[in-house]
Order: C-alpha cells, then structure tokens, then sequence
C-alpha cells in the first residue's frame, strides 16, 4: 500500500478513512466539538444521546447492526459535529443503565452492535420465552465449530443436525426453514460466519464464530456443557481448554457461580 | 457540619439507594426481551435477578426495586409502567417508550398500511361499548384504507400477528386490546380519542371492556374485576353513581393463578 498523504495533523488514520467510506460523514476533530459542545446545553446533548439509546435498542431487537451512516442520517442529525460526545453518552447508558457494551464491530463500515455484560442464565430466559430452542440450535453449532477449532465445512454442521432430527432440507416445525436460521438469521445476528471456501466446485462453504459470540459465549462454558455430553473432564480437550481459560475475547465473567 | 454539606451528604444518601446494581440491570434486560410480565412473574424475575446477583430481595419491595430502575429509564424517555387486565384484574408491569407512544413504535415491526389496520382496530375498538369489535368488523372496514389494501387473508394474518405480539387478544372472533396495549398506549389513547375515552369509575384508569349503568343519563362504566369486586357480598347491588340497581351479572373474583398461562 502507497503512502497517501491524506492525513492531516489534526486528523488519525482512522478518520482519514471515513472520507472514503462515507461520504456523507466525516468524523469531527476533538476541537470541532469543543466548539459544537459550547453551544448546546447539557440537556440537548443528553435528548440527543437518549434518542441514539432508543434507535440502537429498536434495532438491537431483531440482533441487527447498526450502521453509522444510518444513525447519522436518522438521528444525529444536525448534531454530526458531535457524534463522538454523542456516542460517548450512548454508550455511557448502555453501559451503566442496561448492562449492554455499545460496540463497533467493524471500524470500516462503522457498524455497530450491543453484547450483553449479563451472563446468560437459564432462568431468566425461561421466564422470557419458555423454552428458547434457537439458543439451544445455536449453542449446539458453536460448541462443534469450536471442538473442531474454529472452523467447520457446512456438511458436518447439517450432518451433526441430522442426528438431532433437525434436517436443513426440511421445514422444521420449531424452526422453519432451518437453513434459512442458520445461514441468514444467525449470521446477520453475528453469531455465525458463513463463508465460501474459496477454489471448491461445487461450490462449499464453512462456519466460524461470529463477532457477538466471540464476545457473548463463553468458551469455558461450551467446553463444561461438552464435557457433561461426553463424561469426560474438560481439561482433557488440551487445546480447546487452553483457548477457553486464556482467550482475551471470552469477554464472560469468571462462570464458577453457575451449575 | 454546615447545612450546606449535611444537605449534600442526605442527598447523596437518597442517591446511593437509587443506584443501579446488576441485578436491576437484568430484570431491565428481561423487560426488554419480553415487554410485559404479570405481578407473580415480576416477583419471581425480582427473586431470580436478585439471587443471580447475591443481592438481598425483600419480597414487598418489588415497587421500590422498579422505581430505581425508573429514576435512571426515565431520561432515557423511557419507563415500567403499572397497569391492570381488564380480563382478571391481574396487575401487570410493561416497558414502555414514551418517546413514541403512538403507534409509530410499532413502525419497526409493521408496515404502513398494517398499522392503518391496526389504527382502525383500535378506533373500532374505543369507539365500541365494551371494548371489542368482531374479525368481521375489521375486515369490512379495509375497505376504507387509504394504504395499501389488505386482503382477507392478509388481514387474518396480520391479526394473528397483533395476537401474537401482545398488542390484542382475541377470543372467538372477538379481539380486544391486551394489557400491553393499554398500558403503553393509554396516553396516545387518551390524546387521540378524548371524547370517546372512559375512565373506570372504581379504579379511575382508562376502560374498554366494562358493564356500564343502564340509567341514561349516568352511564358510567366499571371494569368487569373491578365490578366483581365491588359488588362482592352485596345483596342487592346498586349504582355507585345514581344508586340505581345494577342489572348486570356480577363476575366471580378470578385467581389469576389457577388458570394456567397458556
Ligand atoms: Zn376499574
Ligand atoms: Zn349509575
């Protein structure tokens, strides 16, 4: 890559880098809003950051990401020149009202998206809906993805599925179309990676983490749950053992309170 | 201590009880997840979110657990708020968003002339005696949509959808609006049908389905479980407003919890 003289002395890389993405927005230097703040009250400022909490939540809903061009344009509005202080707030919020981390899961796009600080506890969910099957579909993938080292051809996850009677080629009662849930829903969700191995014909895909389960599942707890399947102690999966109880990304808290 | 720095010590006091902890924060997040609980259900998700925190959870300070959570929702124009079921009386807590309390909220889940549909069924439904309109009703009046007509069968779908999302109930062929929906919309309600809204002469909050007195010119109206009990033990039951005999059937108190939540 070329050296582009682009950068400005008040400018880092990263803002460079909106022009190109975005044209619409250009992130603010730290004096621009300086400046925006001096003339807006406090109060202004929190509506606006309130308004950002709200549209986040909404989309947050149905576990889609939210892009910044969208959020500029819907609800930033005039207020872009201090999306950074904005956005500070936001997240501010999120953090200390909802227990949710606000993060930008990708700094070329601008996307953002909510991971829960909660752990997850079954309680809980089964007060929210009774039994959450596509969780437990859900758990079931990540937990072969991460056996197998992180990344798995997608026959052995519809073979693997096959065996607990949930077949992708058929509608599912609970499911639906299960290769549907699989491949769109929980990949637009960011919990799976769907992609095309390249060079294969006929064409092949594989699966990865997604970037919410890499913050949101513990791989300690996938590895528990897989030694309760197996009767076999946890520790006795080296590799994953050590991925588990070292990875800075197993974003969980220390999991020793739960059964 | 000067006064100035006792008044400052009370009030952050008053501030560290509102504190949020993460056992708030988890009830919040189940809020979030499935918008309206019952009262039995809140206690029992006040417990858990409590024990899954270590925290203490005095059994009768679930108002106060929620008020806390409120003092912080609310900049965010948001709230629990407390309402009834018409059906049995039950108290039941939603999350509502009172930046948008008009059907605009729904505009994420619904498409423009859904929500037509959907500002009909309630005008039908508020503009109604008792606070029902029959499947048939809400099919004849697609015919006056300004939108994108519904077709039969998209609007049966459609109505299953409402049924499903909690904003109406339904019981053979008669829909009526759902807890959620009165709670979260009382207020758009309220602004938009003014001369048409009734407020329930027992417990003064908004009614839909009701007895009401048959002497003309008193009319007022009463929940069917405020009316059960009211009347509970009276030999002869009267009017609170005129005095007049109630002719109507008294409803039995139900308990909520005997019948099963399906
Ligand atoms: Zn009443
Ligand atoms: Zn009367």
């Amino acid at each position: 890559m070329t050296n582009r003289k682009r950068l400005s002395s008040t400018q880092t890389p990263s803002q460079s880098r909106d022009e190109d993405d975005d044209p619409t927005f250009t992130q603010p230097s730290t004096s621009q809003v300086q400046r925006g703040l001096e003339r807006l009250s406090t109060a202004q400022v929190d509506q606006r950051a309130a308004e950002v909490v709200q549209y986040i939540l909404m989309k947050d809903q149905k576990k889609v990401p939210v892009r910044r061009t969208d959020l500029v344009k819907h609800v930033v509005k005039d207020y872009r020149n201090i999306y950074p202080e904005i956005m500070k707030r936001a997240a501010r919020s999120f953090d200390q009202v909802f227990g949710l981390k606000l993060v930008e899961i990708d700094t070329k796009n601008h996307m953002y998206i909510l991971i829960n600080k909660l752990e997850y506890t079954e309680a809980a969910s089964s007060i929210s809906s009774p039994t959450n099957p596509k969780r437990a579909l859900l758990f079931v993938i990540l937990s072969v993805v991460f056996m197998k080292g992180g990344v798995v051809r997608e026959n052995l996850i519809w073979n693997t599925l096959k065996k607990l009677r949930v077949d992708p080629g058929e509608k599912h009662e609970e499911f639906g179309d299960v290769k549907k849930l699989v491949t769109d829903e929980f990949v637009r969700q960011r919990y799976l990676e769907y992609v095309r191995i390249p060079h294969t014909e006929p064409i092949e895909y594989e699966f990865h983490w997604g970037q919410r389960a890499d913050a949101e599942v513990s791989r300690a707890k996938i590895l528990q749950f897989m030694g309760q399947l197996h009767e076999q102690d946890p520790q006795s999966w080296t590799q994953q053992y050590r991925e588990a109880h070292s990875s800075p990304s197993s974003a969980q808290p220390s999991t020793s309170s739960q059964r | 201590m000067t006064s100035v720095q006792l008044a400052v010590a009370s009030g952050q006091s008053g501030q560290m009880s509102r504190q949020m902890g993460d056992n708030h924060r988890r009830f919040l997040q189940t809020m979030m997840s499935i918008g309206i609980v019952d009262d039995h259900g809140a206690k029992a998700l006040y417990q858990h979110c409590c024990e899954t925190h270590n925290v203490q959870c005095p059994p009768d300070r679930l108002d106060d657990f929620i008020e806390t959570i409120n003092s912080k929702l609310q900049p965010l124009f948001m709230q629990i708020r407390k309402g009834m079921s018409e059906d049995n009386g039950q108290e039941h807590y939603a999350l509502v968003n009172m930046a948008q309390t008009d059907v605009t909220r729904m505009s994420s889940d619904y498409a423009d002339n859904e929500l037509e549909l959907f500002k009909k069924t309630l005008e039908l439904i508020v503009g109604s005696e008792n606070g029902t309109v029959s499947s048939t009703d809400i099919l004849n009046s697609t015919d006056s949509m300004t939108t994108k007509k519904l077709k039969k069968s998209e609007t049966e779908h459609l109505l299953s959808r409402l049924v499903h999302d909690k904003w109406l109930n339904e019981t053979k062929g008669e829909y009526t609006l759902s807890t959620r929906c009165i709670i979260e919309m009382e207020p758009y309600i309220r602004t938009m049908y003014q001369d048409q809204v009734s407020v329930c002469h027992i417990c003064h909050t908004i009614v839909f389905q009701c007895q009401i007195c048959e002497n003309p010119i008193c009319g007022i109206k009463i929940h069917n479980p405020c009316v059960a009990r009211y009347f509970k033990g009276r030999a002869e039951p009267r009017c609170p407003a005129c005095n007049d005999f109630w002719p109507h059937e008294i409803p039995e108190i139900r308990r909520p919890r005997s019948q099963s939540r399906r």
